[in-house]
């Protein structure tokens, strides 16, 4: 590409006018949730005394973790254009069966291992009857969802408190940056997830192939990717990550208790859809889906500064903004095409 | 151009339950060439790609590449093999960048991670190789379809560059953006490589293609060479003249009746929609029955479908009875007594888990409105005199329609319109995939309907047909009206149809 001597060509010249301002277009959601979030986080620190505390920002992760490993599970589906409803009964079993086993006195080496191992399972279950039998990922994870919280339900239908010692040690370990500034290990594992997860969507062949299936999947079939691979693959992750969601979840409570995580589906798939990811696949990042994790959390954290307010406008608020989401990533794909 | 071929098909016979589709075709390709396939619907034109690129097993004949005797076992196995296809419609992903497009599943890696920049500099350099200078990390759906169709032909030839077989690549796009491809198809040809090119657009054919192979009802009319053919010449061929005696009316075409109203029924003036067909002026009288002549992607359907508010002009005015109508959905023509029996039967026309009965009434039910259901003694009544007058068999109005022969499912779509005793009725394909006799008969059924005063618009690929029944033909070319042709008392025959087709000039 040195060629300084190249002839001067009557070429056909194509260059994408305005090229700039739509590559950018891709982010347009992402950056619209990153405005979002500014905003949100001025009008605390400008209405509530010690919003402004570090911390304020950090509990948001510390309280938020187990979701923001969910939805990045949830995004690689959403990003093949499917959708997975199992996520938040899943986690309720990984509670319920770490639980019960714990408990029982198993070691926490062998229950850790088994929880992640029962919820990728499932997952590649749902992913397979999704690929072989041309089920639509709709009914097929509505089945996978009321079959691991029947499931955590016929195991133990009270909350079940913890008392391993491996799990006490995880709940309590705080990461000290400073006096009064600190984080879980559960959020650096959150983090260890997204920056592996990041990677993979944006450096790998398969990380590719989800995307090019969101596009348009005859086209990849014809393009000779492996399309049913991949598909299930990405419920196997989600179905991993939920188990590992599960995990720290019973790591946040102590306890696994099987109506933990109800509506976690709805949250996770608010968040990817927040973040930027579009519904239909092929379009958003992993890092809109932390956005919009955060965007949630700040919305409880604001509501519960203000103090008067009812835990219910948690959810009007995240109505309204999926909402408008949902909108705008309308208008930019239509403007796209 | 006396290089040996790369490709050599022959004796190639392939045939499907109830019809052979290729029968005995010999195709053959040289490197360096751009080599044209011909022939109308139903030609045997896909089934011969097919075959080549492995979708279907041969019954019988030869494919030779390099002078290698090769069967694949599908497209994968036949790219691999050094032959790429690109369709009509773009298979690729538009949400991914222009260099992904490219390079998908094969992206240059180091340890499992692909290098985007390594990516980015080759498929830049291979589309500078086809004198395209495009932004390869934009995406790709930031470009026209035929910049698309290009990046496509891009990663086809990158995988395997021997022989690259476009189908039908240029029917969506414009003028412009189709010298584009050329230039891109001639570089190519100079690089040594063999393109199959499939058009119905003759005029590009004669822009790029070195040679011709023309296919007429799965059967090898002969391969010619684009200068020794006249555009004439070669829609001869590939129509045929040949009047098979079966199908043959016994009456001559007749006179308009003769207490036939003056004005027109419908009229349409400057009516157009971009892409589909343009601009044209058309006239239909009662008792008269217009014939629509042209190749295939004439654009003979999208005018029908204009006219039954199928589709929304972007321009032009409809007039009904000399009242400028505005026809927004089909809902709309049929209260103005419009009726269109679509091309599709299958798809578009009838329900074939419903039976003959409900398939019957269902299109005057819809123009009653639901909340008004049809007596069922009125139903029977009417059900059972259609099915007497069109013959439909069997006679039962119970038997669900998936039952029935081709040629009576037709009836009943017929039959369908006709009970909502329509001014204006449009016929697209009536003919299509039905034998012999029910042909002839739905033929005299369209004859009979005019001569009670209805009009009739008739689109048919056959041009015999056309020709037989039609008072007045209107010649489709390229999306363009390019002429209408008087036929009341038989007077035009094939040869001058055809010259209207391949000259564009109304003789």
């Amino acid at each position: 590409m040195t060629d300084v001597k190249a002839p001067p060509q009557p070429a056909v010249t194509v260059t994408a006018p305005h090229k700039r301002r739509r590559a950018d277009r891709r982010h347009i959601p992402v950056l619209a949730t990153l405005a979002l979030l500014a905003l949100m986080y001025g009008l605390g620190v400008a209405n509530y005394d010690n919003f402004s505390d570090t911390q304020v920002l950090l509990n948001v992760f510390v309280d938020n973790a187990f979701l923001l490993v969910v939805a990045a599970g949830m995004t690689f589906v959403i990003l093949t254009g499917g959708i997975d409803l199992s996520v938040g009964a899943v986690v309720a079993l990984t509670t319920v069966v770490a639980a019960t086993l714990l408990n029982d006195g198993w070691p926490a080496a062998l229950v850790l291992p088994l929880v992640l191992l029962i919820g990728t399972t499932l997952g590649l279950g749902m992913g397979a009857v999704i690929h072989y039998f041309k089920v639509e990922p709709f009914i097929a994870t509505l089945a996978g969802m009321f079959l691991a919280r029947g499931l955590s339900l016929l195991i133990n239908r009270n909350s079940i408190p913890i008392t391993d010692p491996f799990w006490t040690s995880m709940a309590q370990e705080r990461i000290r940056f400073g006096p009064g500034i600190f984080i879980s290990t559960s959020v650096v594992i959150a983090l260890v997830v997204v920056l592996a997860g990041a990677f993979v969507l944006a450096y790998t062949r398969f990380g590719r192939t989800v995307y090019a299936i969101g596009g348009n999947a005859d086209s990849a079939l014809l393009m000779g990717l492996p399309v049913g691979r991949t598909r299930i693959a990405v419920y196997t992750i989600s179905g991993f990550l939920s188990a590992l969601g599960g995990v720290l979840l019973s790591f946040y409570m102590l306890s696994g208790y099987s109506l933990h995580a109800q509506g976690m589906e709805l949250d996770a798939i608010a968040a990817v859809v927040i973040g930027g990811v579009i519904l239909t696949g092929g379009s958003g990042y992993l890092f809109g889906t932390v956005l919009g994790v955060l965007v949630l959390g700040l919305i409880q954290t604001i509501i519960t500064f203000q103090g008067t307010l009812s835990s219910w406008w948690t959810r009007i608020v995240v109505g309204i903004l999926l909402f408008a989401f949902i909108v705008l990533q309308r208008l930019v794909t239509r403007r796209s095409r | 151009m006396g290089d040996p071929p790369i490709l050599q098909m022959t004796g190639i016979r392939k045939a499907f339950p109830g019809v052979v589709a290729l029968d005995g075709v010999d195709f053959s390709l040289r490197p360096g060439e751009v080599h044209a396939l011909m022939g109308e619907n139903g030609a045997g034109k896909s089934t011969l790609i097919k075959v080549l690129t492995g979708v279907y097993d041969i019954d019988a004949g030869d494919i030779r590449l390099n002078g290698d005797p090769v069967r694949f076992g599908g497209p994968l196995q036949a790219q691999q093999a050094g032959i790429s296809t690109v369709y009509q419609e773009v298979n690729l992903c538009a949400n991914l960048s222009v260099a992904e497009n490219i390079f998908i599943g094969r992206e240059p890696r180091r340890f499992g991670k692909i290098r985007w920049s390594e990516m980015r500099r080759r498929s830049t350099a291979l589309l500078a190789g086809l004198d395209l200078h495009l932004d390869v990390a934009a995406p790709l759906s930031t470009y026209s379809l035929a910049i698309q169709q290009m990046v496509a032909i891009a990663r086809a030839i990158d995988v395997s560059a021997k022989v690259l077989i476009l189908d039908e690549p240029t029917s969506s796009l414009d003028a412009s953006e189709v010298e584009r491809l050329f230039e891109v198809m001639r570089r190519l040809k100079r690089d040594g490589v063999a393109i199959l090119f499939i058009s119905h657009f003759l005029d590009q054919v004669y822009a790029v293609a070195d040679r011709m192979t023309v296919l007429r009802n799965g059967t090898l009319i002969g391969e010619y060479a684009t200068a020794e053919l006249t555009q004439m010449q070669l829609v001869t061929k590939m129509i045929g003249k040949e009047l098979t005696v079966l199908e043959r009316l016994e009456e001559e075409p007749r006179e308009v009746a003769a207490d036939a109203p003056r004005e027109p029924v419908v009229e349409a003036h400057e009516l157009g929609r971009a892409g589909a067909i343009e601009p044209f002026d058309l006239a239909i009288h009662g008792g008269e029955i217009v014939g629509l002549a042209g190749l295939l992607g004439s654009g003979r359907t999208e005018l029908a479908r204009l006219l039954f508010g199928a589709d929304r002009p972007d321009q032009g005015t409809i007039k009904i009875d000399g009242k400028p109508v505005t026809l927004r959905t089909p809902r709309v023509a049929m209260n103005h007594g419009i009726a269109f029996s679509s091309e599709n039967r299958r798809t578009e026309g009838v329900v074939g888990e419903l039976s003959v009965r409900e398939n019957i009434v269902l299109a005057l039910q819809a123009s009653r409105g639901w909340s008004r259901p049809i007596p069922r003694r009125k139903q029977d009544e009417l059900v059972e005199r259609y099915i007497k007058t069109l013959g439909i068999r069997p006679a039962d109005p119970d038997v669900a329609v998936r039952n029935l022969s081709g040629g009576n499912q037709q009836k009943v779509l017929l039959a369908r319109w006709l009970i909502t005793e329509p001014r204006l009725l449009i016929v697209d394909e009536p003919t299509r995939g039905i034998d012999v006799g029910a042909k002839a008969e739905i033929q005299r059924l369209l004859v009979e309907l005019a001569d009670g005063g209805m009009a009739v618009l008739f689109v048919s690929a056959e041009l015999e047909e056309v020709l037989r029944l039609s008072h007045k033909i209107e010649v489709l070319r390229e999306r363009h009206l390019v002429g209408e042709l008087d036929n009341t008392g038989g007077g035009v025959d094939a040869d001058r149809v055809m010259q209207a087709i391949a000259s564009g000039a109304n003789p």
